[in-house]
């Protein structure tokens, strides 16, 4: 019965985050307002952040709203402004190819929804899909050191190449 | 709950992501469909985690995202630096190197 209902619960969770992420990501790709497309954008990322809490990756989900949301729709705002983009005006952001961008992009959908039904049809993720933080972090830590630590030096490489880059001669 | 309404909602975002990579004309929106094909694989990889019981999906997401805030730093500095030389960051301009 307490099964059953949880079961209902997150069949409704999944398509109200669902609804939100794939009508915002439409919007992030057919508005003619930049600012207003970031803004969809953090509509798409907090439903993903959504739907990972909802497999029970709580903390890949607030990293995600942390990261994205908290940072990276932030730099896109100020690409935006130091792009002196035309803030709050509708101008024309899509080319003249839109219809084979569509070409493209509906095949490719299509393509992968047939090979996902075909394969993954009816394989169920339980419904406790909890997984500790902790082990999250012990697998982080024991199994895959060298690529974090590879990692972090990207990062920095990313930093100090974005500066490099960005720097007024 | 099934394993393909996550797949199923990963393979839409990827190809609206594709649709605004071929389509937009400013740099930074194609960056923006960048950050949608990167969350469509993150979406992937958590949800084959959670059918196998293990973490690892969770490691490999935690990565994309740390590529992924690297790819917006250099991706925005790159924009930023064409609109220095340019005036410009409508792509349909930037035909340099066209053949």
């Amino acid at each position: 019965m307490i099964l059953g209902a949880t079961m209902v619960a997150q069949h409704i969770t999944f398509g109200i985050i669902a609804a939100i992420v794939i009508v915002g990501a439409l919007r992030v790709v057919t508005t003619n307002n930049v600012v207003h497309a970031a803004l969809w954008l953090v509509a798409v990322l907090s439903g993903v952040g959504g739907s990972f809490i909802l497999l029970g990756a709580e903390f890949v989900g607030v990293t995600q709203i942390l990261i994205y949301v908290g940072a990276i729709v932030v730099l896109f705002l100020f690409g935006i402004m130091l792009t002196r983009a035309p803030i709050g005006r509708e101008v024309n952001l899509t080319g003249s190819s839109w219809p084979m961008g569509l070409v493209v992009a509906i095949p490719i959908a299509g393509v992968l929804a047939y090979t996902l039904i075909d394969a993954f049809g009816t394989d169920h993720i339980g419904n406790d899909t909890r997984q500790l933080t902790a082990q999250v972090s012990d697998t982080l830590f024991q199994n895959y050191l060298i690529p974090f630590e590879v990692v972090s030096v990207l990062l920095l490489a990313a930093l100090i190449g974005a500066i490099v880059l960005a720097r007024k001669e | 709950m099934l394993l393909n309404e996550f797949l199923l909602l990963g393979a839409a975002l990827f190809a609206i992501g594709v649709y605004g990579v071929l389509v937009r004309r400013n740099g930074v929106m194609v960056l923006m469909s960048i950050e949608l094909i990167l969350n469509a694989v993150n979406i992937n990889l958590i949800a084959f985690g959670a059918l196998h019981h293990t973490v690892v999906g969770q490691v490999f997401a935690l990565f994309v995202i740390t590529i992924a805030a690297a790819e917006v730093g250099v991706g925005l500095a790159i924009v930023l630096m064409l609109y220095r030389n340019r005036s410009s960051i409508d792509l349909d301009q930037i035909d340099a190197m066209r053949g």
